[in-house]
């Protein structure tokens, strides 16, 4: 019967059910939106990684894993690499942030192509002059550029060279010499590659570099995916705690108000459950029963809107911010807002339990 | 509305004005009662001593004009505030020295309420408001119909059951409100100005049902109403003024009104 109170009262007034669960699927959809987002661009970091197809990086010693500080890799450390025991092929990449997470890549086309196995190109081709471009799908469809478009980044103009199936190192691909001009940083790198004779070796080959470069940052490439998450970046993870935090506030606030509101809208029947004998318990657990329904209802409706978020994201910047869709989260954005939900009901529980009945059953 | 609100022929006529019954051990014995409303830093005070009992089965007419304490009467003995001042036995339960939650027993397990505007819950149908009383009662809910036939043929709300209060008349209404309050078999059927919001033919059609119930069940009734006619549908009528229970003849005076 309960269950039918609750249920009746959800349904007889619809706007604002409906109002209640909107705002509550606000928080859910954030959370979820931005647990997905980190997600999306670690994976899509990760796949990234494996598509250059090799098995060890050195990056500058000091570096982080999400951070690119310059170039400050001497190219001749490339050469040196090479040399190494079990080292087939090395070569060097300079990255430089553009705008948000995006980047600009500069390679050596050739030495890349060797060990990645070469681009795909859906339209156009490598590149044949210093201003030619190679980017990827996703970031062609983001700024709606074709073979022959033109892109500007850093005040100068890109000529869109070739479009090419996403997956290998970056979203666009400068030749390496005139990012290094360009940057102001010739013969360094920000980043070598090595591929091995047996991915077996890694291991071995690894521990030879750390006594050779002491403080370099070197990993394979399996050990360099497997950090690549959440938790291994800190800035990200606090980040993620406070947005989780807000979502708790707006969520307690959202159903603290409704719930106000609804113990206001019906305090004359609340004087009717009391003068039929209702409990404060009894009143109290109809008010948090449907600060629960409210709770599901608004994860359920968070959770869709995480899809349309996502659908959003795919049209507008496929590249920059991919976004996962993170089932596992659902069940923890569910009870943060339940939580939430619950703990905002208990206020206008607490009020409505204290009613008098001769008051309330007077209300109009 | 004096021809169309008097008590059915056979049935007893109401008689005496006095607050004391006779014979068998009361269901309601009120002793020296008092209630005192604070608003503000004023003080009101609501019932100066009252005195009254009231037989099991009995019909009994609280009537008075507004600010009598009739209602305020009427809301201690039913529990739903609690007494300043002296003894309020009700089936047997001393509202008097029993707390929030006491009452609260006393409302579920013992009386039952018609009030003027219904209070039927809105969002229900009318069998689900009568399961919900069921339900807070500890009651089984289930085929509650078929145990109840009787009175819902009585009241005639049979065929209404699954309408919500919106879709009822007034008088129909109330009809399920009086379900509602004999679902949980209360020793005590407490009805404040029942006929209140309904035209003359529902009042008595509704006052004839309360007595029906009085005479065929013997189902305890307190009636409080502002209405001398409403009253004569009760065995005895209680004449309430400023607070106490006063002889009619007190009654009829100007400044006693």
């Amino acid at each position: 019967m309960i269950q039918k109170l609750v249920w009746e009262n959800v349904r007889f007034r619809p706007v604002r059910t409906l109002l209640s669960i909107l705002l509550i699927a606000v928080p859910v959809t954030l959370i979820l939106t931005l647990i997905g987002l980190s997600n999306g661009f670690l994976d899509d970091s990760r796949r990234r990684a494996e598509g250059v197809g090799a098995d060890i990086i050195v990056r500058p010693p000091g570096s982080s894993l999400a951070s690119f500080s310059g170039a400050p890799l001497p190219d001749k450390l490339v050469t040196l690499l090479s040399r190494q025991p079990h080292v087939t092929q090395a070569t060097g990449t300079v990255v430089q942030p553009v705008a948000g997470f995006d980047t600009l890549t500069g390679i050596d086309l050739a030495a890349f192509d060797k060990m990645s196995g070469g681009f795909t190109f859906v339209a156009g081709h490598a590149f044949q002059a210093p201003n030619d471009i190679i980017i990827d799908t996703y970031y062609a469809q983001q700024r709606g550029a074709k073979v022959g478009s033109t892109i500007n980044i850093w005040n100068r103009n890109w000529n869109v060279a070739g479009i090419v199936e996403p997956g290998k190192l970056s979203h666009m691909f400068v030749p390496l010499g005139v990012l290094q001009d360009l940057t102001n940083n010739p013969g360094k790198v920000s980043q070598i590659y090595l591929k091995l004779d047996d991915q077996r070796n890694s291991a071995t080959v690894v521990a030879g570099l750390k006594k050779l470069l002491p403080n370099y940052t070197i990993y394979t490439v399996r050990e360099w995916e497997s950090l690549i998450s959440v938790n291994n970046i800190p800035m990200l993870s606090t980040f993620i705690h406070v947005i989780i935090g807000i979502g708790v506030v707006i969520g307690f606030a959202v159903v603290s108000l409704s719930m106000y509101m609804a113990v206001l809208q019906r305090t004359r029947e609340i004087g009717i459950l009391k003068s039929l004998g209702a409990t404060k318990a009894f009143v109290m657990g109809l008010i948090l029963w449907e600060a629960f329904v409210l709770g599901l209802g608004g994860t359920v409706f968070g959770i869709l809107l995480s899809f349309v978020s996502r659908a959003v994201m795919r049209m507008i910047v496929p590249a920059s911010l991919p976004q996962a869709i993170v089932p596992t989260w659902w069940p923890i954005a569910g009870a943060i807002a339940v939580g939430a939900a619950l703990l905002g009901a208990l206020y206008p529980g607490w009020l409505a339990v204290r009613q008098d009945p001769i008051e309330a059953l007077a209300y109009e | 509305m004096s021809e169309a609100l008097s008590p059915s022929a056979g049935s007893t006529p109401a008689r005496s004005l006095t607050s004391e019954s006779s014979g068998a051990e009361s269901i309601i014995s009120v002793r020296d009662l008092r209630k005192t409303y604070q608003t503000g830093k004023v003080f009101v005070e609501a019932l100066r001593g009252v005195d009254l009992e009231v037989r099991p089965g009995e019909f009994v007419s609280i009537v008075g004009p507004s600010g009598s304490g009739k209602s305020t009467l009427f809301h201690v003995i039913g529990g739903l505030t609690p007494p300043t001042a002296g003894q309020v036995i009700v089936a047997g339960r001393d509202v008097s020295k029993v707390g929030d939650a006491g009452r609260t027993r006393l409302r579920r397990d013992c009386v039952s309420f018609v009030f003027q505007k219904f209070n039927l819950l809105p969002n229900l149908t009318a069998a689900d408001n009568i399961r919900t009383a069921l339900f807070i009662s500890g009651r089984n809910q289930d085929g509650f119909e078929q145990d109840f036939q009787d009175i819902l043929d009585l009241l005639g709300i049979a065929g209404r059951l699954n309408h919500k209060p919106s879709e009822l008349s007034g008088g129909e209404q109330q009809r399920v409100a009086i379900a509602r309050a004999l679902a949980t078999r209360p020793a005590i059927l407490l009805a404040d100005e029942p006929t209140g919001n309904l035209d003359s033919r529902n009042s008595l059609a509704v006052l004839g049902i309360l007595r029906n119930l009085n005479d065929r069940l013997g189902q305890t009734i307190l009636m409080i109403t502002h209405s001398s006619e409403a009253a004569e549908f009760g065995h005895r009528i209680v004449y309430m003024s400023d607070g106490r229970i006063v002889d009619r003849s007190a009654l009829q005076k100007p400044e006693a009104i």
